[in-house]
Parts: C-alpha cells; sequence; structure tokens
C-alpha cells in the first residue's frame, strides 16, 4: 500500500484550532463539508487546492490543543493520503487513526523535504522517498495497524461485534 | 521493582502487572462527553448495537455552547436530551449545571483511583485528584457507549517535583505557564505526568485544578497528583462511591524527573499564538486589550472569583475593556453571589454570565473582532481561537486579568 502525492508543508505546533476552527465544531456534521475548511485558519488555501493524496508534512507535536476529532476528519475527507510530521499529540494521533487517517512519524525527513515536491510514501515497507533520498519509519503496532486495516474504528468495531454475534449464534 | 501511578492504576484495573508501552483494553470506571454527546450519538447508531453498554458508566454534560447560541446549537442540544432519554443514561446535567470537569468534580464522580474517559481534551484535570483522566475522540466514546471498552498504551512517566513557598499574590496558573514556557508544547508529550513536593501539598484543591488541567497544553496524557488529607476532605461531602487510594511506589521508575522551584516566580502570561510561548508580566506589561475574560475549566471557581473581587473591589472596569466573568458552575455562581463577589464584579463593571465555557473556544459569548485583543485567565490563546484568525489572546491567572481589565492594557497586579 502507498501513496504519492505534493507537499504541504508546515512548521511546529500545528494546533486544532487552526487545522479545523472551534466556530465549526458544532455547526458542521458532514465530513464532505468539514474538509472545505480544512486548515483554514493556518492556510485559506490549502482546502481550495488540495489533490487527492497530497501530504501535508510538519514540525513536532502535530494535531495539538482541544480532543476534536474533526482535525482528522477534515483531513481525511479533504483526501490528504498522509501526515508526515517529526511528532505528534497524543488525541489526534488516535483520532487519525481512529478515522483511518495515515500518520507517518520520521523527523529525518521532514527536515529535507521541500514545500510543493512530490514525496512517495510505501507504508507497508515503512518507506518514504523524496527528491534528497529514502527515510525509514517504524510501523506502527500491530493492534493499531488492525484498525487502520478496517477503515478505521467504527468499522473495526462493527466487524468485531459481528464476529461475536456469530461466535454467540453458534454456542447459544 | 516499584511502580508509578500510572503503571499501578492499570496494574489493578487488570489484576496483572502491566508494563510501559503495552496496549491494554479497559473499561472505564466513568466515560463523561459534553454538547459533542449529539454527533457522538450519530456515530453510536452507525455502529448499530440497541442499547448503550453500561449506561450508568457515562455522564453527559452540556456546557459548551449554552444555552444554544443559534438553531443547529439547539437541535445539538435536543438531540443529546433525546439521546439521554432513549437508553436510560442516569447521569445528565442540562445546561444549568455548569462547565462539565467542574461538575464531575463537584458531583463526586472524580475520585481516586479511578480511570476516567472524557471526550474533552481537559480531562487531564482528573490528576489534582489522584485519578487517571485522558482526553479521547469522539468515536472512541461511541465505541465506549456500544461496547464499554477503550484501549490504551501504557504511557512513560515524568515526574515534576514543585519546591519551595509561592510569593504573595502568585498562584497555580503562574506555575504551570511557567512550567509549560520552560518545557514547550510537547515537553511532557504522551507523558503520564506525576506532580510532587511541598508546593503542590501547600495549594488548594481549586489550584492543584489549574495545574492538572493545562497539563495537556504541554502534550501529558494525564496528570497526577498524591491524595492528602486535604483532598480526602474536600472529597468526604462529595464522592459519590467509596474507593481507593492509588499512590506511585517510591522506588518508581520515571522516564524523566525534573524540579522547579516556585519561590521567585513572577506573574506569567502566555502570548498569541501559543501556550508555551510564556512571559514574565514585565515583559508585555502596557499591551492594550479590549476584552477581560475571567473563567474556563482552568480558572473559573470560587478561589478565582474571590481573587479578582478582591482585586477590583472599589475601582471601576476600563471603559474601553468589556469584562466577562463566567464562574465554572452554578454551585460556584451561588458561593460566589452569596459571598458578595459578584457584587463587587457587578458594581466594578464586569458582566456576570452564566456557568459554561463561554467564548472559550470561540462559540459564542464573547467573540473577538479582527485586530481584538483579549487577557484571559481560559487555557488556550491559538489563532482564532475566540473568533477572528486575526485577533489575540493572552493567558494570565484571574489577578492578571482583573488588574488588567481595570486599566484597560496588561498589568503587573502587584504595582
Amino acid at each position: 500500500m502507498g501513496i504519492e502525492g505534493r507537499v504541504w508543508k508546515y512548521g511546529d505546533n500545528v494546533n486544532t484550532d487552526v487545522i479545523f476552527p472551534g466556530k465549526y465544531t458544532y455547526t458542521i456534521h458532514d465530513p464532505h463539508e468539514m474538509a472545505k475548511h480544512a486548515m483554514e485558519d493556518l492556510d485559506p488555501d490549502f482546502a481550495k487546492n488540495i489533490r487527492e493524496n497530497d501530504i501535508v508534512v510538519a514540525g513536532r507535536n502535530f494535531g495539538c490543543g482541544s480532543s476534536r476529532e474533526q482535525a482528522a476528519t477534515c483531513l481525511k475527507f479533504a483526501k490528504v493520503g498522509a501526515v508526515v510530521a517529526k511528532s505528534f499529540a497524543r488525541i489526534f494521533f488516535r483520532n487519525a487513526i481512529n478515522m483511518g487517517l495515515a500518520l507517518v512519524q520520521c523527523p529525518e525527513a521532514v527536515d529535507r523535504i521541500e514545500n510543493g515536491e512530490a514525496v512517495k510514501i510505501d507504508f507497508e515497507k515503512g518507506e518514504l522517498t523524496c527528491k534528497v533520498g529514502v527515510f525509514r519509519f517504524p510501523p506502527l503496532p500491530e493492534f493499531v495497524l488492525g484498525i487502520i486495516q478496517d477503515g478505521g474504528l467504527i468499522l473495526h468495531t462493527k466487524k468485531k461485534l459481528a464476529k461475536l454475534t456469530e461466535a454467540q449464534s453458534k454456542t447459544g | 521493582m516499584g511502580q508509578t501511578f500510572v503503571e499501578k492504576v492499570f496494574s489493578k484495573k487488570l489484576g496483572r502487572a502491566v508494563r510501559v508501552g503495552e496496549i491494554v483494553e479497559v473499561i472505564p470506571d466513568v466515560a463523561m462527553s459534553h454538547d459533542n454527546t449529539a454527533p457522538i450519538s450519530l456515530t453510536f447508531k452507525e455502529i448499530g448495537v440497541d442499547r448503550v453498554y453500561k449506561p450508568d458508566i457515562h455522564v453527559i454534560i452540556l456546557d459548551h455552547a449554552t444555552p444554544a447560541p443559534t438553531e443547529q446549537y439547539a437541535l445539538n442540544h435536543k438531540m443529546v436530551r433525546e439521546f439521554v432519554k432513549k437508553y436510560g443514561i442516569p447521569h445528565f446535567y442540562d445546561i444549568h449545571a455548569g462547565i462539565c470537569h467542574q461538575v464531575m468534580a463537584e458531583e463526586g464522580f472524580v475520585l481516586p483511583g479511578r480511570i476516567i474517559v472524557a471526550s474533552d481534551s481537559h480531562t487531564t484535570t482528573y490528576g489534582a485528584f489522584g485519578t487517571f483522566g485522558a482526553g479521547i475522540g469522539r468515536s472512541e466514546m461511541a465505541v465506549i457507549l456500544a461496547t464499554g471498552k477503550i484501549w490504551f498504551r501504557i504511557p512513560e512517566s515524568m515526574k515534576i517535583t514543585l519546591k519551595g513557598q509561592l510569593p504573595k499574590g502568585i498562584v497555580s496558573k503562574d506555575i504551570i505557564l511557567h512550567i509549560i514556557g520552560k518545557l514547550g508544547a510537547d515537553g511532557a508529550s504522551y507523558k503520564s505526568v506525576e506532580f510532587h513536593g511541598e508546593a503542590i501539598g501547600a495549594l488548594s484543591v481549586d489550584a492543584r485544578m489549574t495545574i492538572a488541567n493545562m497539563s495537556i497544553e504541554m502534550g501529558a496524557k494525564n496528570c497526577f497528583m498524591e491524595p492528602d488529607d486535604k483532598l480526602l476532605e474536600w472529597l468526604k461531602p462529595r464522592a459519590r462511591v467509596p474507593f481507593e487510594v492509588v499512590k506511585a511506589d517510591p522506588d518508581a521508575t520515571y522516564e524523566t524527573e525534573l524540579v522547579f522551584d516556585v519561590s521567585r516566580l513572577e506573574p506569567q502570561v502566555a502570548c498569541p499564538p501559543d501556550v508555551d510561548h510564556v512571559k514574565p508580566v514585565s515583559e508585555v506589561a502596557g499591551i492594550k486589550i479590549d476584552q477581560a475574560f475571567l473563567g474556563s475549566c482552568v480558572n473559573g471557581r470560587l478561589e478565582d472569583m474571590a481573587i479578582a473581587a478582591e482585586l477590583i473591589r472599589g475601582k471601576k472596569v476600563h471603559p474601553g475593556v468589556r469584562c466577562l466573568v463566567f464562574p465554572a458552575s452554578m454551585n460556584i455562581y451561588r458561593q460566589a453571589l452569596a459571598r458578595g463577589y459578584l457584587q463587587t464584579l457587578v458594581d466594578a463593571g464586569a458582566i456576570i454570565m452564566n456557568p459554561g465555557c463561554g467564548p472559550c473556544l470561540g462559540a459564542h459569548e464573547g467573540i473577538l473582532a479582527p485586530g481584538e485583543v483579549c487577557i484571559s485567565s481560559s487555557n488556550r490563546n491559538f489563532r482564532g481561537r475566540m473568533g477572528s484568525r486575526d485577533s489575540e489572546i493572552y493567558l494570565g491567572s484571574p489577578a492578571t486579568v482583573a488588574a488588567s481589565a481595570v486599566a484597560g492594557e496588561i498589568v503587573d497586579f502587584r504595582k
């Protein structure tokens, strides 16, 4: 599984308020509508010009701040292929996994990647290829990968519950 | 080998010793959600179960945009009320109660040794009670409603020892802003942060909650302070169920150990647009303000109202400033009323608002226009947080907010 896309590069501590402003948190429920406001208070051009599989590259602590899941949802539905960062804030990290949004933690690559360049990511091999070369990144824990592979937490849970029901109907 | 708080609390829950880095699944003791219960309920329906797994572990509190400022929010609240009724959630607090974390504490849900999750990042507040409290996302809360379960990776722990005695007028907000400024917004990323030391013991429960609340602003997963007699006394009339105190072992292993001396602290201010952009007030004094916001889950408690009232007594809010006061809960509102704090603030020209989150997250009740500046006792100063992306928020203690409201500019309240 891999993707190739253009880079949108940002700095450290990109917080959830600039990714998805608080004023929309209870007024927008449709994820496609959320996508139109992705990164609005950081880069108003982002949502207008983002193309499928484009890659967000950022510094340390990406997604810090609120627990708002829409910060992950809006990027997922804006069709961002992956977020590559030096590090991620904890709740954003969980939310991204739960939404099935791919995250790559690769501090070495971040400093060498330039805004606008084309980058290729192979998730299975754990390899990121950019203009200056190839960088390796550690794969996610198996349990977590399972959630992403099922398409996010909700589908993962539905699958688990279906298995449980099946097992119960066999025994009962 | 000794265990840290977080290792111990999860070991107790699972009935076996857990290791750092291990992924575990648990049923939390309490799971709290607020206005976001509306979208959570939609996700819950999508999962397709016909009942809530354990209705009595859930607490639902409306606080983020209360009373509803628009039809959309009104609909949101209506959805939550209908969900509560349909699925028989016993612990529901409508818009009169106050800010979720304050209500959780006052209503005795937050108890030592418990594991609590909430779909809100400031759940770290519960560390002040010796509780494991961590923020989670909406989908995860929907899954807890359906299955009761959530996964955690057992985090590394950081031990912060606070020593010394606070100078007069300097409060816990100044301590935590100072620490965040030193460690950075990711300085405690993913860590279980334990606060120890005499300076913590000297603080009131209100003041401890301020530090625990803001530990998320340096990335903490959860926070922990050791329950002492002061806390147990506080809990006595409030605890809903019996509890067992869980403490870190004296020989526990920490990834990082830090010591801060609080005895020479000045008032601290976090400058826009990052919480870790912290300066002593002397470096930002003189910045003109348009709004002063006293409230939020970090500094809207009785003690904060008392500090502000004391400073503002007999003075007037500057004519160019809107001074908005939000007691964190109805309980605090009543006490502040009975003790005359609210009278003093009103006489000075402040506006007393309803208990709730107010403008903190930019939803309503005091939104900033482009170019406006706010001094705030809240916990986030991100760009656009309280309205326009071209407005600015400075964070300080209740004393700094009150004194600045009178001066019309950021000032050192000691002068």
